[in-house]
């Protein structure tokens, strides 16, 4: 599987998310956001960061980059396509995921290291995590509560498109675990067809080792199948 | 010919607005205890040639709706007058 890590300006996870592909000896590339090839690549991923300085809103702009035209159709095709934190932003602005990504509850930025459950592993990004697991990943974003309509969320819920969810270390869901007064607790989803995600902490920011934090890589070695560490 | 457009995107009603929530707090702390439901918004305004003021509007209208406001969670209004 040949990866792509789009950078917009003001991306500045991408480098973060190349090296834990690298580490998991993948073939990955930079796509750069003028860009209108992909390069031959199968799964794609839109970084965390500040793209276009999060003016607007956030992802907002990010959304009509030249390469945002051949990433649509990339997904629309069935082509797999992550979007971390600032990227799940530009996937909910561009229609790829429901729902948007408001400004957190308590109004501040937040970056700390928050516990994360599984929800369905009925996804290629989810399938072999424990869903009795809380996998300690961290956040870092001001504009993280999602919302939905009441009916979007019952979709959600039915086609079980949510993956994640934020709980405490125990592995328990409730208002206290709700970091940024997302709707369900609402940490990451997929779209109906299963081959875009979204989610808001960052697996690739607690992906190696010397970090004393490796959750991050287990989430992401689903994508590529390797065997758990 | 030159339109201006002076256009406003609001958080929808049912969205909890924590900017504005926190601004509320702030002139209740300055004593203006009268205020109530303060909501935070985006005023934006454009410059636009068109033939006409209908035409400047439709062009305004798939600004506001692709991408000066996201639908799913802000409202925006609209008044263009001439330049």
């Amino acid at each position: 599987m040949k990866f792509g890590v789009v950078v917009f300006p003001g991306s500045n996870c991408d480098d973060d998310t190349v090296g834990v592909l690298q580490a998991m000896d993948q073939d990955v590339i930079k796509l750069w956001h003028k860009d209108t090839d992909l390069q031959g690549c199968d799964f794609i991923i839109l970084p965390g960061g500040f793209s276009y300085g999060d003016y607007l809103r956030s992802g907002a702009i990010a959304r009509f980059s030249p390469i945002m035209e051949k990433v649509i159709e990339h997904a629309n095709n069935g082509g797999y396509l992550l979007g971390i934190c600032n990227g799940f932003q530009v996937l909910v602005e561009a229609g790829l995921l429901p729902g948007v990504l408001l400004r957190n509850d308590f109004q501040k930025f937040v970056s700390k290291n928050i516990y994360l459950k599984t929800i369905s592993n009925n996804a290629l990004l989810t399938n072999g995590l424990d869903l009795n697991k809380a996998y300690k990943i961290p956040v870092a974003h001001a504009d993280g509560r999602y919302f939905a309509d009441a009916k979007t969320v019952q979709e959600l819920i039915n086609n079980d498109q949510i993956l994640f969810k934020y709980c405490d270390k125990n592995g328990d869901i409730s208002d206290e675990t709700n970091l940024n007064g997302s709707i369900e607790n609402i940490a990451g989803i997929c779209n109906a067809n299963r081959n875009v995600f979204g989610m808001m902490p960052h697996p690739e920011r607690a992906a190696d080792p010397m970090l004393g934090n490796i959750d991050g890589l287990e989430i992401l070695q689903q994508i590529v199948g390797e065997i758990l560490v | 010919m030159k339109f201006i457009a002076e256009i406003d995107v609001m958080p929808q009603k049912e969205i909890l607005d924590p900017q504005g929530k926190a601004v509320k707090l702030g002139l209740h702390n300055l004593g203006i205890d009268a205020i109530d439901n303060v909501r935070i918004g985006r005023h934006i305004t454009l410059e636009i040639d068109a033939d006409s003021k209908a035409l400047a509007g439709e062009q305004v209208e798939i600004a506001c709706r692709k991408l000066l406001a996201n639908l799913i969670m802000e409202e925006f209004s609209y008044e263009i007058k001439e330049a």
